[in-house]
């Protein structure tokens, strides 16, 4: 429901102008869930912007205290639940530095592999969903369409589509399915091609360019001052991405490309995104040819489930350990980490305070999508009509379950 | 991640021992400062041309509730030209207030209105400082170690307040 407040009528040159309080959201499809913006508007002219969060606000972080460390990986699928894997890798990262352990390498190649597969999807939603915000209907339906085979690759490996929570402290929970490999280069194969249909059906769209191009920009510095980050900052040519500048797990082992732009409107971001799905494309088939066979959770009954679950029926050892595991959890030395991650949104970083109990006693979740968000009140982007606000809002890329945590 | 070294001589040089440097963890550098030289600090993490710190990734509160000094705030910086990351640490007494950093980087706004929701740490010179995850109005602190996992005031909560599992010896 959307309300009109007039605050006072203000005499103008060409007459009589009218100070308005626009409240949109927090149910409104251009919001891309709850998110309630207050906005002050002399005619349909913009004056601020007022993002009011936190209407999915559910307390991960207060829950993080209370829960051991393995069962804070479905807390974790829920904060950018577009692309669960890589939430799940950054909070694994952090937990393994503080263990000193490290994940086996085919672990760590289905983990990248599945964070790049995500990427993908979380970048189909924005690169159909900016172009409807603004009146481009169809392009959602076919990336929505393309979603649906990397969903359906996720349930193939994890047996669900959405909250993964396929990670573990250590590796991950299974070893890929049979015929895995063959169904995610099957998927290579025909997404390569769609990528450019997306780009043959908006990039001549003059309804839609005349909505984004030169619409929001934001310059290197500002969106630097802003903590931008993630393809956010890369439209605005800032060249950074922590997969290749502090490498974590095997992207050192991998070729790709840091995509920039240089305007930063709405378009810019948008096309970094296009592009960067293609990138992720070609990891995933790289991880796919380079995987090597072996372990996919590391050899230490204190910390994982063992992987030969034969094992359970005949060692009295095994289930002790898996028994202590399963109800109290393991234990996490004392000590702190902050690991920082690519995650499709930007930096998500998990700062770890660990105090030697099996509860992490403080776990900070750096959110992308809370961070960017407040580039929408900054008045240096040149947002001008109400319409702008939904191309920014959309170009941005919030996903709420990460902003309000 | 290895701990990547950071020329931070001519900053300690400056504040002539009163910013201290805790070396103990694994990732990265950190250093440890009182309330009054954190804006000036910050500001010389962000201009010296070595440092370029013009990247604020996060501030995070905690609470070490009982123990006392109570609070601190964990900023970490990273500096996109030179590839490095740093953290600064700054305990506050109770009830804590400290300065706020949104003239250094724009950012720290929400980052700071985010602290202040959940831990109650004031901010001196924040030009917006309300809630921002919780509704105004609402009464306590929500990430503080003393504020119930479970159970806020009945209204809000029909599972009404926490009580201790009999056998739990808490």
């Amino acid at each position: 429901m959307t309300e009109v407040t007039v605050l006072d009528e203000v005499k103008t040159d060409t007459g009589l102008s009218r100070e308005v309080l626009l409240n949109l959201g927090p149910q409104h499809p251009s919001t891309h869930g709850v998110l309630r913006l207050l906005l002050q508007m002399d005619g349909e002219i913009i004056e601020r912007v007022e993002p009011h969060i936190g209407l999915l606000h559910r307390g991960t972080e207060k829950l993080f205290e209370s829960f051991t460390y393995t069962q804070i990986f479905p807390l974790t699928d829920r904060l950018d639940y577009l692309c669960p894997p890589s939430n799940n890798l950054g909070y694994a990262l952090a937990v393994e530095a503080l263990l000193e352990i490290e994940a086996p390498e085919r672990a760590q190649y289905i983990r990248v592999m599945m964070a790049e597969l995500s990427r993908i999807s979380g970048h189909l939603l924005i690169t159909g969903a900016l172009p409807m915000d603004v009146g481009a209907m169809t392009t959602l339906l076919y990336t929505m369409r393309d979603r649906e085979m990397v969903m359906d690759l996720m349930e193939m490996i994890s047996g669900v589509r959405m909250h993964t929570s396929f990670c573990r402290v250590g590796g991950v929970r299974e070893d890929l399915p049979e015929g895995a490999e063959a169904r995610i280069l099957e998927f290579c194969d025909i997404f390569a091609a769609r990528i450019s249909d997306y780009e043959t059906l908006l990039e001549n769209n003059r309804i839609f360019l005349a909505r984004v191009e030169n619409i929001g920009n934001i310059t290197g510095d500002d969106a630097i001052a802003l903590g931008l980050s993630g393809p956010n900052l890369r439209a605005s040519g800032v060249d950074w991405d922590i997969r290749r500048d502090a490498p974590y797990e095997i992207y050192d082992k991998l070729e790709f490309q840091v995509i920039t732009r240089t305007d930063g409107d709405c378009y810019d971001r948008w096309k970094c995104r296009v592009d960067e799905m293609r990138e992720s494309l070609w990891m995933v088939r790289q991880c796919v040819r380079q995987m090597p066979k072996g372990d996919i959770l590391v050899d230490d009954p204190k910390i994982a489930f063992p992987v030969d679950k034969g094992l359970l029926a005949h060692s009295m050892e095994t289930h002790i350990h898996h028994f202590e595991l399963a109800a109290y959890g393991f234990k996490v030395p004392a000590g702190e980490f902050y690991s920082a991650i690519e995650a499709p949104k930007g930096e998500l970083g998990y700062y770890l305070i660990a105090d030697g109990s099996t509860k992490p006693f403080r776990l900070k979740v750096r959110a992308p999508s809370f961070v960017n968000l407040q580039a929408l009140t900054e008045r240096t982007t040149n947002i001008k009509y109400l319409a702008d606000v939904i191309a920014m809002l959309g170009s941005l890329d919030p996903v709420m379950g990460e902003v309000d945590k | 991640m290895r701990v990547v070294d950071i020329p931070l001589e001519q900053v300690l040089e400056h504040f002539a021992g009163r910013v201290g440097v805790d070396d103990s963890a694994a990732d990265m550098r950190c250093l440890l400062v009182m309330p009054t030289d954190l804006v000036a600090l910050c500001t010389l993490l962000r201009d010296e041309a070595a440092l370029r710190f013009t990247f604020l990734s996060d501030i995070c509160g905690v609470d070490y509730f009982p123990d006392t000094p109570r609070f601190l705030l964990v900023y970490h910086l990273y500096s996109i030209p030179h590839k490095m990351r740093l953290r600064i640490k700054c305990q506050l007494e109770d009830p804590p207030v400290a300065p706020t950093l949104t003239p250094v980087w724009t950012t720290a706004n929400w980052h700071e209105r985010e602290a202040y929701d959940m831990y109650g740490i004031r901010f001196d010179g924040h030009p917006d400082l309300r809630r921002i995850y919780m509704w105004e109005g609402f009464d306590g602190y929500p990430m503080r170690r003393d504020f119930p996992l479970r159970g806020y005031k009945d209204d809000y909560n029909p599972m009404g307040a926490e009580r201790p599992v009999e056998g739990s010896g808490s």
